[in-house]
């Protein structure tokens, strides 16, 4: 035969393409042709391909080799292209059975020694080939524990293509496949009874959790607001199946399944440096769009620790995704969705020096610095933060206490059960947490105890706070009586949601 | 260019030679050099159509297959030949074809022949 064909997956973004490989050997004088819009990792292929047939005692054939990827006109980028290839040169070189090959999708990039090296990527090609009817895969080895998340498929895991060969010939395979798939315990690095005192912080750290309200953090250095916000994902509850999987595929694509497992039910903590940019903040990139902080945070938190120094506009940047939990960048490529539903803590200085904090008085800042500092968080984004708390340094008092604090675990359970009061609310409707809760929704519906709303109203008169900035404290009053076991949000629930929004003064 | 060398290329052109004329073909011209290069052998196919051969001899894989040697420029090269051959002999317009061939020879003597027809 001298035509092979194999089947590879193409991203764009979260979506896969199943790829039509096809390799074609003709007389001629010896040359290698690639078709279908390859990008630069991707033509490096040949050679990466040609001494992993070599180095695996297979022939290169020295003839006319054209190879081309269809659908053609959708740009291909890559490594992971590689495994196809060298399958579908083999079926038209030599007389591979096809049983193995048929129906069968190949992932993985060749080392020059014919090993098989971990892609980026893997679980969204999966899941775009088994939408598209194909329930065979082979991975890289490296790749089993991301690949065996989606369990519906049969995963081949193979370590060399040598080894894969001898499946495809023989039906051999020398590595055991089923593994057992089994959800990791969520890791105990931090947790809330390390954080001294602060109880206002922890309040508000933990309404947010309940609600999924962005949160900010204002205090002087070292107080315990980067303590506080590392955690936070330990108090959420833990991601769904499904939430993982979702989680897992981002990861996946952004390349940074080494810090995370494949398997990790742990909502994702991302803080990005205040030197990011706002690319780095919500994804893109000239071939390849990749997500940015803000999808990696995707069911998790992204934390912004000294938010007035990040660059102009950079802020700016996630209120589309603080808005509709999703961001769509759009390249030359293409365009390209990725899902960024998080909750966003941010982290400030009270000033530029850092000790304008109770009487002021080691402050060596001017009261203009002062006012402007805080304002370099643009009112749009702050007008999202829902809860705004300080966190001031520790009194004697807190710092001797010798009872801890609640652990992570205790708040956990808290939240989880609020959790579950908020879903049994939404039941029949689309939106899952209080902070979601549209703010139609919320005037028919959804009202807080009379006494709240006059409390509420009598605000508004005297322009204490917007419209907007009614619905945001009625929604966090929500978390707070899920919390406090109110089928209704009462009065006092109302009045704390109100001052943790408006009683600092920015 | 080592003697050795010049040899194992006149045994490859003479074991084409020998092969071509074996398959009914007439050698119209061997070696033929103008300042641009040399063709290697030029035969008269049995099909009536002129074939420009170029022959490369190797007698190991050691510095690859005898046919990656020709690129495609090096194809090209051989194209513009061609036709200077023709313009010469008055056949201006015949049929032609570019073949390239390569040869291995053996330790042991033997040799291997890769015959690749009008590879443009």
């Amino acid at each position: 035969m001298t035509l092979g064909r194999s089947f590879g997956v193409a991203l764009v973004g979260l979506d896969g393409h199943v790829i039509n490989v096809e390799a074609d050997i003709a007389d001629g004088l010896p040359g290698y042709t690639l078709l279908g819009l390859p990008d630069a990792a991707l033509t490096e292929s040949r050679d990466r391909v040609r001494s992993a047939l070599v180095n695996s005692q297979e022939a290169w054939p020295n003839k006319k080799v054209t190879v081309s990827l269809s659908p053609a006109w959708l740009p291909k980028s890559g490594s992971g292209f590689d495994l196809p290839i060298a399958i579908a040169l083999l079926a038209a070189s030599s007389e591979l059975p096809t049983e193995h090959i048929e129906g069968v999708l190949f992932l993985g990039e060749l080392g020059l020694d014919g090993n098989l090296r971990s892609i980026r990527g893997v679980l969204p090609s999966l899941i775009a080939a088994y939408k598209a009817g194909i329930r065979t895969a082979v991975v890289p080895w490296v790749n089993r524990l991301e690949a065996q998340l989606m369990s519906e498929m049969n995963i081949i895991a193979m370590e060399s293509l040598t080894q894969l060969l001898r499946w495809i010939r023989l039906g051999e395979r020398d590595v055991p496949q089923e593994l057992p798939l089994t959800t990791q315990e969520l890791e105990e690095e931090f947790d809330f009874s390390d954080v001294a005192g602060q109880a206002q912080a922890r309040k508000a750290a933990e309404i947010s959790a309940v609600g999924g309200h962005h949160l900010l953090l204002i205090g002087p250095p070292g107080a315990g607001k980067t303590m506080i916000a590392q955690r936070l994902p330990g108090i959420l509850p833990a991601l769904s199946r499904e939430e993982a999987l979702e989680v897992t595929a981002i990861h996946s694509v952004a390349g940074g399944l080494t810090q995370r497992s494949a398997l990790s039910s742990q909502a994702p903590f991302v803080s990005p440096h205040h030197t990011a940019t706002r690319v780095a903040m919500v994804g893109g990139g000239a071939h390849v769009i990749r997500p940015g902080a803000c999808s990696l945070a995707h069911r998790g938190v992204l934390f912004i620790d000294e938010a007035p120094e990040c660059g102009p506009g950079v802020l700016d940047s996630l209120r589309q995704p603080l808005e509709s939990g999703s961001i769509t960048i759009a390249r030359s490529v293409g365009s390209v969705s990725y899902p960024a539903q998080f909750i966003l803590v941010l982290a400030a200085n009270p000033c530029p020096c850092g000790k304008f904090t109770g009487r002021g008085r080691n402050c060596t800042c001017t009261s203009v610095q002062v006012r402007r500092y805080l304002s370099r968080l643009s009112g749009p984004l702050m007008d999202r933060i829902d809860l705004r708390v300080h966190v001031d340094s520790l009194s004697r008092v807190e710092l001797t206490e010798t009872e801890l604090g609640e652990s992570s675990k205790t708040i956990q359970n808290r939240v989880r059960e609020a959790r579950a009061i908020a879903a049994a609310r939404f039941k029949d409707l689309p939106w899952r947490t209080n902070a979601e809760i549209p703010s139609r929704a919320l005037r028919t519906s959804f009202l807080p105890e009379r006494a709240g709303m006059n409390f509420l109203h009598a605000a508004l008169d005297r322009e204490q706070i917007t419209a907007r900035g009614l619905h945001k404290v009625m929604r966090t009053s929500w978390s707070i009586a899920d919390l406090a076991g109110h089928s209704v949000p009462i009065l006092e629930d109302v009045e704390l949601a109100y001052g943790l929004r408006e009683g600092m003064p920015l | 260019m080592t003697s050795h060398n010049k040899s194992t290329g006149a045994f490859g052109e003479k074991v084409i030679a020998d092969f071509l004329l074996a398959r009914g073909a007439t050698i119209l011209d061997h070696n033929w050099r103008i300042k641009e290069g040399e063709i290697d052998l030029v035969a008269l196919m049995p099909t009536g159509r002129i074939a420009f051969v170029e022959v490369k001899t190797r007698r190991s894989y050691a510095f690859g297959h005898p046919l990656e040697s020709i690129t495609h420029d090096k194809a090209l090269r051989l194209q513009r030949l061609a036709l200077a051959w023709l313009a010469t002999h008055k056949c201006f317009g015949r049929e032609y074809q570019i073949d390239c061939v390569g040869v291995l020879i053996s330790e042991d003597g033997k040799h291997a022949i890769e015959y690749r027809a009008n590879v443009l």
